[in-house]
C-alpha cells in the first residue's frame, strides 16, 4: 500500500516537472485564456445588463467570478485533452505500457493531474488575478466554499481525464480517433458551460446537459466555488461528480482491458 | 499570359487534387469529420441563440441581426481555415522536417504551405453560416439596394483575406514561439469569437485589438450595421462599415511583414 502511494506520488510529481519546462507555452496559454476572458465578460455582462441587473441568477459580479473562474480552470481540467495516449495506441507504443509494473489509467491520471496542478500557477491563479484586479469578482466571505471548491476541481480535474482516457481507448478499435476527438472537444465544452454558464441555457437543453458528466468537469467546481451552490446543495453536487467518476473510470477500465485481449504489436 | 500563368499553377492544382482524393477515399473517415465540423458551427451558433434566448436586444442588435453578423464572419473564417488553416500548425512541419523540404523545391515557401493541405470538412461549417445568413437576410430589417448586396458580397471577400491573413499571421509568429503557438490562438480563434459579437459591447482596449490591430470587426459587425441601418458605435464613424477593403489590406500587409520576419529568423531544424 505504502510503495503503491509512493509510486503514483512520483508519478504526480513527474507530471507537475514536465509541465512546468514548457514556460512559453504556459505564458501563451495564459495570453489566450485573459483574451478569450475579456470577450466572454464583455458580452455576458452586456447580457446581464440588457435584463436589467439580474439574469438567471446572475448579476454583474457573479458573472464575473464565473467569466474568470472558468477561464481560469481551462488549464487545470484541460478538455482538449492531451493527444499523448491516443497517439501511443495509434503506433503501437502502448505495449510499452502494458509492459510496466503498474497501472496504465491509474499511471496516466496521476501523471495528468500532476501536469494540470503546475497549471494553475501560470495560468490559472493569474487569470483569476486579472479578472479580480480589472472587473471585481463576487467570491464568498467563508472558509467552506473554498474548501470544497478546491476538492471540486480536483474532482472535475478527474473526470475531465477520465472521458479523455475512454475516447483514446476506443482507438484500440477505431485506430483513428481524431474526428471523435473533435467531436468530443466540441459536445464537452458546451455542456460543460464553456462560453454559456449553463443556468442560461433553455430548459430542455440545461437538462440534455446535465444528462451528461460534462457539467461535472467546469460548471459544478464554478459553482462550488464561487457560493451559487452553497450547504447540502453542493455537497451533493460533488456526490454527484465522484459518481460521474467512479462510473467513467469503471469503463475505461473494462475498455482497456477488452482492448488489450485485442491488442496486436509487430516486432520486437 | 494565361498559359504561362496555367504551368505556373499546375503543381499547385495536381498537389490539392491528390490532397482532395485522398481525403474522399476513407469515406467514413471523412464522413464523421464532415459531421464534427458541421456541430462545431451549430455549437458556435448555439453560443450565440443562448445569449438572445434571455435578451431580445443584446449590443444594440436583436437576434436576426446578429444571425447576419455569424453568418458573415463564420462563413468567411470557415473558408479561410478550409485553405489556410493548417499553416498555423507550422510548428509540427518544423518539427517533423517538411518545411527544410519545402526549402529545397522552386515553388515559394508559402505558396507551398498553403497548397500542403486543404480541410474539406471545413465546407460543412460553411453550411451553417449560410443558414445563418440566410435566415438574417429575410428576417432582419435589411434596407434592400444594389448597395447592399455590393456590401455584403464586398464584405464576404474581405472578411475571407482578413482571417485568411490572420492565419499567416499566426504561421510567420510560431517560427519564434515552437511551444508558444496557443499565443497566435489568442487572435486567430479569439478574433473569429470575437467577429461574432456585437463590437458595441466591447470595453476600448479590445475595440483597439479586435477592430484595428486584427480587424475582424470589419468581416461582419461593421457592415451589418449599414445593411440594418444602425449607428456605429464610438469610434466607429458610419463609412466604416464600407471600408473592409481597406481592413483586409491592412491585415495582409501585417501578415506579410510577420511572415517574412519569421522566414529571416527561421535557420533550421538540422538533420
Amino acid at each position: 500500500m505504502r510503495a503503491a502511494v509512493r509510486t503514483y506520488g512520483k508519478l504526480v510529481a513527474s507530471g507537475f516537472r514536465q509541465e512546468s519546462h514548457y514556460r512559453l507555452a504556459a505564458f501563451a496559454g495564459l495570453v489566450a485564456n485573459v483574451t478569450f476572458g475579456f470577450l466572454k465578460a464583455a458580452i455576458l455582462f452586456a447580457a446581464v445588463r440588457a435584463s436589467g441587473g439580474h439574469l438567471q441568477g446572475y448579476d454583474v459580479g457573479s458573472m464575473s467570478a464565473y467569466v474568470w473562474l472558468s477561464q481560469g480552470m481551462l488549464g487545470m481540467v484541460n478538455l482538449y485533452g492531451s493527444h499523448e495516449l491516443g497517439e501511443r495506441i495509434r503506433t503501437g507504443d502502448i505495449a510499452v505500457d502494458f509492459a510496466r509494473p503498474v497501472d496504465i489509467q491509474g499511471a496516466y491520471l496521476a501523471r495528468f493531474m500532476g501536469g494540470r496542478t503546475f497549471t494553475l500557477i501560470p495560468r490559472g491563479l493569474p487569470s483569476v488575478a486579472v479578472g479580480a484586479l480589472t472587473v471585481g469578482m463576487a467570491m464568498p466571505a467563508t472558509v467552506t466554499p473554498y474548501a470544497l471548491g478546491v476538492v471540486s476541481v480536483l474532482l472535475g480535474t478527474a473526470v475531465s481525464f477520465a472521458c479523455v482516457y475512454a475516447i483514446h481507448v476506443l482507438g484500440f478499435w477505431l485506430v483513428e480517433t481524431r474526428g471523435l476527438q473533435l467531436l468530443y472537444m466540441v459536445v464537452s465544452g458546451f455542456f460543460a458551460g464553456l462560453f454559456v454558464p449553463l443556468p442560461l441555457f433553455p430548459a430542455w437543453l440545461y437538462d440534455a446537459a446535465y444528462a451528461t458528466p460534462f457539467p461535472s468537469v467546469m460548471m459544478t467546481p464554478i459553482n462550488v466555488l464561487s457560493g451559487q451552490l452553497t450547504g447540502l446543495a453542493a455537497w451533493h453536487a460533488v456526490v454527484v461528480q465522484v459518481v460521474w467518476l467512479a462510473g467513467i473510470l469503471l469503463v475505461g477500465r473494462l475498455l482497456t482491458n477488452a482492448g488489450l485481449r485485442k491488442l496486436e504489436v509487430q516486432g520486437g | 499570359m494565361a498559359e504561362a500563368a496555367g504551368a505556373l499553377l499546375a503543381p499547385y492544382k495536381a498537389v490539392l487534387a491528390s490532397r482532395i482524393r485522398a481525403q474522399r477515399s476513407y469515406r467514413a473517415s471523412f464522413a464523421l469529420d464532415l459531421g464534427s465540423s458541421l456541430l462545431v458551427g451549430l455549437v458556435e451558433l448555439a453560443e450565440v441563440w443562448i445569449l438572445f434566448h434571455n435578451v431580445t436586444v443584446l449590443g444594440g442588435m436583436t437576434f436576426p441581426s446578429i444571425a447576419l453578423v455569424f453568418g458573415l464572419a463564420d462563413m468567411a473564417f470557415a473558408l479561410a481555415d478550409l485553405a489556410f488553416g493548417h499553416c498555423d500548425r507550422l510548428p509540427t512541419y518544423v518539427r517533423a522536417g517538411t518545411l527544410d523540404v519545402f526549402y529545397l523545391r522552386p515553388q515559394p515557401l508559402l505558396a507551398q504551405l498553403v497548397a500542403s493541405d486543404i480541410s474539406l470538412r471545413r465546407l460543412a461549417r460553411c453550411l451553417v453560416g449560410a443558414a445563418a445568413l440566410g435566415y438574417g437576410l429575410v428576417a432582419a430589417d435589411v434596407q434592400w439596394s444594389p448597395a447592399t448586396i455590393a456590401l455584403l458580397v464586398v464584405t464576404f471577400l474581405s472578411g475571407c483575406a482578413i482571417f485568411s491573413a490572420l492565419f499567416i499571421c499566426a504561421a510567420g509568429l510560431q517560427f519564434f514561439l515552437i511551444n508558444g503557438a496557443e499565443m497566435t490562438n489568442a487572435f486567430v480563434y479569439g478574433g473569429r469569437y470575437a467577429a461574432t459579437q456585437p463590437a458595441r459591447v466591447w470595453p476600448g482596449a479590445i475595440k483597439v485589438v479586435f477592430g484595428m490591430v486584427f480587424p475582424v470587426a470589419f468581416a461582419g459587425y461593421l457592415p451589418v450595421l449599414r445593411v440594418v441601418d444602425l449607428p456605429s458605435p464610438h469610434p466607429f464613424p458610419e463609412w466604416a462599415g464600407w471600408a473592409a477593403p481597406l481592413a483586409a489590406v491592412w491585415a495582409w500587409l501585417f501578415a506579410i511583414a510577420c511572415w517574412r520576419w519569421g522566414v529571416r529568423h527561421y535557420q533550421g531544424a538540422g538533420g
